[in-house]
């Protein structure tokens, strides 16, 4: 304080001296106030992590960012942060930073078991583009062999920029985000009950509800700022509980009111015993449920999403693999209307005894939760994340918590819902709503509807039929098909799918160096999966790029380039649009398909895609326009280098899939004046819950409430009845083992581990394991273990004592620790619908080194 | 002796000098080995002894330097103090910020120990008191500001026991909680992980001597709930029941929350899930009426 | 001295060879440095041989020794030591009532080879000038140590030991003790000959009275054919054990009794006439038995 004023007042008098002198110092003024603030330029953004979405403050010096804070005045977190976001100055400065593309190499050529040497971008591109013309001509492969791999930290332009050159440009469908791993079960989930994605409420749920829900969700740890919020509800409302249902004792669990410690997979069964409880007790909202619910069947016979020689997948007779004949088995997504009465008989089954023999809860707990949902006073918000979603039957598990809410007519509204928390910064912003998904378009829309994909084309002005109609590879598809030989051209960016996707060992690896699969990775840092990659290339991270995320509150959020990346590094953007200039539209389309669009001959996908009038409509100077009230003669490096303000053409035209289509976002330029809006915004104005009149615009004056995602107003309530994980422990793999996070640790931690506070706070992953297990087994706590599975083994130290409580039977493992790799162990069984993979449950043993 | 060639009655003369000389050198000598040795004994607040360890006054008598415990540890994380360090030359120390005790489950150092310097008696290491973590400067605990950090909770080894998270409203900013980490001494190993772990600059948990870290409260003044749950109820007569002049619909609860409505009128709070909010205490047993009855 | 200015042991190297001439000398310190060797090679490779230092140590997870001075002071201080503490003292005084308790500060303690080094410095630059202190200055020291542990309740010593220090610094890490051990250093060197071990280490007087009945000595067979060469004088750390053996003093047998003789065994070794040779304290007669001796490390 003294020292600032001091400085202060030094500045002011240099000042004073030039004005009485009658000259004028060069920014004088300036530099008056930049010392009285340590010369640090602020300005706000959003926290790197998780998709809680909190707003931070940047401070940049010297082209660098020194300081970072929490937005005082951001709604959600009010100028806190979590012990990550408290380091976000240092995330982009680790030593490793990738600054030149490198190219596995052996004699100045490419070879796939060669060392990586550095090269030019043109260089990488030439070798890119190379692959990418073998791949579309090799009939084994074709367009559906061009992979890329994305995430929801991709930006929203990013994102949108990626699905252009794949979708469009290539016509390859197999795009696909980390998302998949992550909340593609939410994903499928709302599609299924709502007919449209995304929650309904919002955080201010929080401060209304009376009763909280956490469905395998540790929001202690993965949503630290959320949980206080809901921690002070509890608090601050002598009546509030809080209600864990979980597979092991965590940190949630510390103030819960009712811990529900749970067999895996049994949460099946609990939701039908709540169903059951409501209808058995008179506490259907028969009003609600009459007006707007309706209730389907599902096809049960599903399958587990391996492999389809996988004897459950040669059993499952609705899979939709190819059957014998050739044609899908089915249809996992299948459904057929019963009534009302049907469905309570169908959960009928589920009573209070047999939910506590499968489940193993004290039925009391069972019956203190069902309790909670019946009771028409108490108002509940659910909240679920990976328990839920890493599920074989995580759509199934996601309808049926919507099955419970819409029974009881407990949703949207103020502390009333159920409600899907993301764990990335941008999987509802740019995951599903720009719809990088290998089944999706933006906007909720599908590849596979003919509508869909004229709407598509008719946007993005390309003649009809680009759009190829059958869904991609999702991403547990994309490592089985690299293995098979189906892809030879796999990009994968902003995602660390090596440490993070399933079953390393038998898919991803073998997938990756496939001699006919040439992979390349886009990353900031050598992680576990630019190591395994044929070409890395250098990109820039968060504030080195003008960027947009989308929180799990359909929050979107912008924020202004605020220094440059190191050495060579470029954003994804600008390496998506370049490499587009490699193509001509003869090398990726069909003759008959230009033939519908002559005036595209012979022009790069760069130019169709992306000087199409639309990405190109605001001019380079636009840049410093709309960012005027924030930064004089703001500019970005894409601008600069493309010469137009890329992201806000590219933002309006994506933007224009959803306005006026229940996604609407608002204009470009408002989001950099504001801490994020939550949509749709209807004549400027955000949706706080949707659905119900009043708070949402798409619902018409006496209509109450209306699902509006499906045409008759109604969602869906779904009969499906409990089934036994894809693998379950036997004599040989006798414990369940669950993988997970840590608060101190984002995802693969290639960003929280190279911050030193955070690797001293959680150096290496431990597998937590209940004392008697340890006993059983003759370890001690800090021994260094086996864990086996069918898959691989690793080691790793044993902790009996911590933040985790696994019950009697089950292991529970961190996955940020890229030197013990825990998805090494994993089965990449995934839900058949979502095909999202179940991280949470399969077999392993632990033995003493 | 020296040779001696002096005449007899000059040399015992020479020989009561030399040795009065003698000592009162050895006598100065260990008067500043004295001093010295009692001021080593003041163990720095940052060097903490390995579990077991007796008081530190009997700790410095018992401990003969032999480095065993040093060599025992599996971490790695004693040292032996050098001669220019603040304490008892030789003596085993860690520095919880630089490497914390793990809290092995066979205490290997103090098996290591020949003397009982570390007392063999400890054989739960949880029963350990190495020290007592403090948190020390609420002004930089990130906590204390709201912020979710928390780390040196979680890291605790006997987490939930002897450091636990003591939710506060933020009235800041009116909708988060603050989780206030506090340590308990019947807990608290002393370990040092806390502080080893605290990601600001400086930590602002650290473990100190119990000495330091410990108040202590003074016997002319009882807590009264502490002193009514020992002894398993009021330690006076209970009131008469108490009656009130209310409206209609209202209650007053002596006991607890004050004014209320009654069941089954408009309620300002929806009844607690399952029925839980209502519970009745059981009935105390009371001391002085016992009393009474004699 | 012997008569040329030749330095002392010259002539026994001329009569016996080089190697013969050093036996002692070189075996004692292949002692010194070998038990410092089994200290260092766990810390070093991790070969776990001797775990410790000289104030106590396990050797192979089976033997263990315990410093008897070390121990007493504790105890003065009101300390008693754990079961393995107690065997491991046990064991080493029975030991060095073998051998003679000094038999320490010439085979194991590594101060000693300090002062060795400064006691031949010293003569090789001819410091001539030495301060006068009694050498029963160690035997007061000895005492006071004692006291001010039962005082201060403190191992006194151990804050200040110079032998602990140099031995601990090595195996654990020296920090500041290169001070101290500079200091006896240039203490022996420039202030006193002999100075620390033979006037004022408490260590070695409390070994001394350990070793005061100890059974190996140096004996004197062939006193009669000494030559007055003084060259056993010249080397020897404590001249005043030698006399009255070599001599016959007041009718002393030919052996040094002299509980501070740490048969270091150099007399044997300068001695061109074979004056001495290692044996038992007992049949004292001029024989020509010669106890074969190899040091056993602590």
């Amino acid at each position: 304080m003294e020292l600032t004023r001091r400085e202060f007042i030094k500045a002011n008098a240099i000042a004073a001296a030039a004005g009485v002198a009658g000259m004028s110092i060069p920014g004088a003024q300036a530099l008056a106030q930049a010392k009285a603030d340590d010369g640090l330029r602020w300005d706000k953004g959003a926290c790197r992590y998780c998709g809680t979405g909190c707003s931070v403050l940047v401070g940049v010096k010297d082209g660098r960012i020194v300081a970072t804070q929490g937005d005082p005045d951001a709604p959600v977190n009010k100028g806190l942060n979590c012990i990550k976001g408290y380091f976000l100055a240092k995330i982009q400065y680790g030593q490793d930073r990738l600054t030149k593309p490198l190219l596995r190499m052996k004699d100045g050529k490419f070879d796939k078991n060669g060392e990586f040497q550095p090269i030019s971008w043109d260089q990488a591109f030439d070798i890119m583009a190379e692959k990418v013309k073998q791949t579309l001509k090799d009939p084994n492969q074709g367009p559906q062999g061009v992979a890329m791999f994305g995430s929801g930290q991709w930006t929203v332009w990013e994102g949108y920029a990626a699905v252009k050159l794949m979708k469009a440009g290539f016509r390859s469908n197999s795009i696909d985000p980390n998302a998949r791993h992550c909340m593609a079960s939410a994903v499928a989930g709302f599609m299924r009950t709502f007919g449209i994605d995304e929650p309904m409420g919002c955080y201010d749920d929080a401060e209304h509800a009376d009763a909280f829900v956490l469905w395998g969700s540790n929001m202690a740890e993965m949503h630290p700022i959320l949980w206080t919020r809901i921690t002070n509800r509890r608090l601050t409302a002598d009546h509030v509980r809080i209600h864990v249902l979980s597979t092991f004792s965590h940190r949630s669990c510390e103030i819960a009111d009712n811990e529900l410690i749970f067999k895996p997979q049994s949460d099946l069964a609990i939701l039908n015993y709540i169903c059951n409880y409501i209808i058995q007790n008179n506490a259907v909202n028969k009003d609600f449920v009459a007006k707007h619910v309706g209730f389907f069947k599902g096809v049960t016979d599903i399958g587990y999403g391996l492999r389809p020689n996988h004897p459950l997948e040669q059993a499952a007779g609705n899979n939709g693999y190819p059957g014998p004949d050739g044609k899908p088995k089915g249809d996992p997504n299948a459904h057929s209307p019963i009534t009302f009465e049907e469905f309570a008989q169908f959960v009928s089954e589920y009573t209070l005894d047999k939910a506590h023999e499968i489940s193993g809860v004290p039925k009391d707990r069972l019956e203190k939760l069902a309790k909670t949902y019946a009771d028409p006073k108490t108002k509940v918000t659910s909240y679920w994340t990976m328990g839920f979603n890493q599920h074989t039957r995580g759509t199934w598990v996601n309808n049926m918590i919507y099955n419970v809410h819409l029974l009881v007519g407990k949703i949207s509204e103020p502390g009333n819902g159920p409600f899907s928390l993301t764990g990335q910064p941008s999987a509802c912003g740019t995951a599903r709503e720009v719809g990088t998904f290998s089944h999706r378009l933006p906007a909720d829309m599908v590849v596979m509807n003919p509508k869909h994909r004229e709407i598509a084309e008719k946007i993005w002005k390309l003649p009809a039929g680009t759009i190829n109609p059958v869904p991609g590879y999702h991403a547990v598809l994309q490592s089985r098909m690299a293995k098979d030989g189906k892809i030879g051209f796999l990009w994968t960016s902003t995602t660390n799918n090596m440490q993070a996707g399933p079953n390393v060992n038998g898919e991803v690896y073998p997938g990756w160096r496939n001699p006919k699969c040439f992979t390349v990775v886009s990353d900031v840092y050598p992680t576990v999966s630019a190591m395994s990659a044929d070409l890395i290339l250098p990109a820039a991270m968060w504030m080195e790029k003008e960027g947009a995320y989308g929180n799990a509150e359909r929050r979107t959020q912008f924020w202004r380039q605020q220094v440059k990346a190191p050495g060579e590094a470029r954003s994804d953007l600008w390496q998506y649009l370049e490499f587009s200039k490699r193509f001509k539209v003869e090398d990726v389309w069909p003759a008959d398909l230009i033939a519908k669009m002559p005036e595209y001959k012979g022009k790069t996908l760069y130019e169709i895609l992306y000087l199409n009038g639309q990405v190109n409509k605001f001019p380079k100077e636009e840049a410093a326009k709309v960012n005027a009230h924030a930064w004089a003669g703001y500019t970005n490096d894409e601008t600069e280098h493309f010469g137009f303000y890329v992201q806000k053409g590219l933002f309006e035209e994506y933007a224009g899939f959803g306005r006026g289509h229940a996604h609407d976002l608002a204009l470009f330029d408002t989001y950099h004046k504001v801490r994020g809006l939550r949509w749709p915004v209807v004549d400027g104005k955000e949706t706080l819950w949707r659905f119900r009149e009043g708070y949402d615009p798409y619902v018409k004056k006496g209509e109450g409430v209306r699902f509006y995602g499906y045409p008759d107003g109604k969602a869906k309530i779904f009969a499906l009845p409990y089934q036994p994980a894809a693998e379950m422990p036997d004599n040989e793999y006798d414990l369940w083992l669950c993988t997970g996070r840590v608060l101190e640790h984002w995802h693969t931690g290639s960003m929280t581990r190279r911050v030193p506070e955070l690797y001293r706070a959680f150096p290496d992953a431990v597998v937590f394991m209940n004392p008697k297990d340890a006993e059983k087994r003759g370890l001690k706590r800090h021994d260094v273990v086996k864990v086996a599975t069918r898959r691989g083994e690793i080691q790793l130290r044993v902790e009996t004592k911590g933040r985790n409580k696994p019950p009697e039977g089950l292991i529970f493992i961190p996955f940020f620790d890229e030197m013990r790799l825990v998805n090494k162990l994993t089965l990449d069984a995934t839900c058949p619908i979502s095909k999202e993979t179940d991280y949470k449950k399969c077999a392993a043993k632990v033995v003493k080194v | 002796m020296e040779r001696d060639t002096k005449p007899k009655g000059s040399a015992r003369r020479q020989f009561l000098a030399d040795t009065a000389r003698m000592v009162c050198g050895v006598g100065l000598l260990g008067l500043g080995l004295g001093l010295y040795a009692r001021h080593a004994t003041a163990l720095p607040p940052a060097a903490i002894r390995p579990p077991g360890a007796l008081p530190e006054k009997e700790f410095s008598a018992a401990c003969i330097r032999c480095g065993m415990c040093v060599r025992d540890c599996p971490y790695d994380i004693l040292h032996l103090a050098k001669p220019e360090e603040p304490m008892s030359t030789g003596t085993p120390y860690f520095v919880a910020r630089q490497a914390p005790c793990e809290m092995c489950e066979d205490i290997p150092c103090v098996k290591a120990c020949p003397t009982g310097a570390l007392d063999h008696r400890l054989t739960d290491i949880t029963k350990a008191r190495m020290g007592l973590a403090v948190l020390i400067d609420h002004e930089t605990c990130l906590n204390f500001l709201g912020l979710r950090c928390d780390i040196c909770y979680r890291v605790c080894p006997v987490i939930d026991k002897a450091i636990t998270l003591e939710p506060m409203a933020n009235t800041r900013t009116g909708k988060h909680a603050m989780f206030i980490p506090t340590v308990h001494s019947e807990a608290c190993t002393g370990c040092g992980k806390c502080e080893k772990a605290c990601p600001t600059e400086i930590a602002a948990i650290k473990v100190l001597p119990i000495y330091i870290a410990k108040g202590h409260l003074s016997a002319h003044y009882r807590l009264g709930w502490v002193e009514k749950e020992k002894a398993g109820g009021s330690l006076v007569a209970p009131d008469l029941e108490h009656q009130y002049n209310l409206p209609e619909g209202m209650r007053y609860d002596y006991g607890g929350k004050g004014l209320q409505a009654e069941p089954g009128a408009p309620a300002a709070a929806p009844a607690a899930p399952g029925g839980e909010g209502g519970a009745v205490p059981p009935a105390p047993t009371f001391k002085a009426m016992q009393g009474d009855k004699l | 001295m012997s008569a040329s200015s030749q330095r002392p042991g010259a002539e026994a190297v001329a009569a016996k060879g080089w190697l013969a001439a050093h036996k002692w000398l070189i075996l004692r310190r292949a002692s010194q440095l070998g038990i410092l060797l089994l200290f260092l090679v766990g810390p070093w490779f991790g070969w776990w041989i001797v775990k410790g230092n000289l104030n106590s140590s396990y050797t192979l997870d089976f033997l263990p020794l315990t410093d008897p001075y070390l121990l007493l002071q504790a105890l003065m201080s009101g300390q008693t030591p754990e079961r393995l503490g107690l065997i491991g003292v046990t064991i080493v005084v029975l030991f060095y009532l073998l051998v003679g308790g000094r038999t320490y500060c010439s085979w194991v303690c590594p101060v000693n080879l300090v002062t060795d080094f400064a006691a031949w410095l010293r003569s090789r630059l001819g410091l001539k000038g030495s301060a006068h202190i009694s050498r029963q200055t160690r035997y007061w020291i000895l005492a006071m140590t004692l006291l001010v542990s039962a005082a201060t309740g403190t191992i006194a010593w151990e804050m200040v030991n110079p032998v602990s220090m140099l031995h601990r610094g090595l195996i654990f890490g020296m920090g500041f003790a290169w001070a101290v051990i500079l200091v006896v250093f240039l203490f022996d060197l420039f202030v006193m000959r002999h100075g620390w071990c033979g006037h004022l280490c408490p260590v070695g007087a409390f070994y001394s009275l350990i070793g005061k009945f100890g059974l190996l000595r140096v004996k004197l067979p062939a006193r009669a054919a000494c030559n007055d060469c003084m060259d056993c004088f010249a080397v020897c750390p404590e001249q005043q054990v030698i006399r009255p053996a070599l001599k016959g003093i007041d009718g002393a047998p030919p052996v040094i009794l002299e509980a501070n003789c740490t048969n270091c065994g150099r007399c044997i070794d300068v001695c061109s006439k074979d004056v001495f040779r290692f044996g038992t304290r007992f049949g004292a007669a001029e024989s020509t038995a010669v106890a074969k001796v190899s040091p056993v490390p602590k």
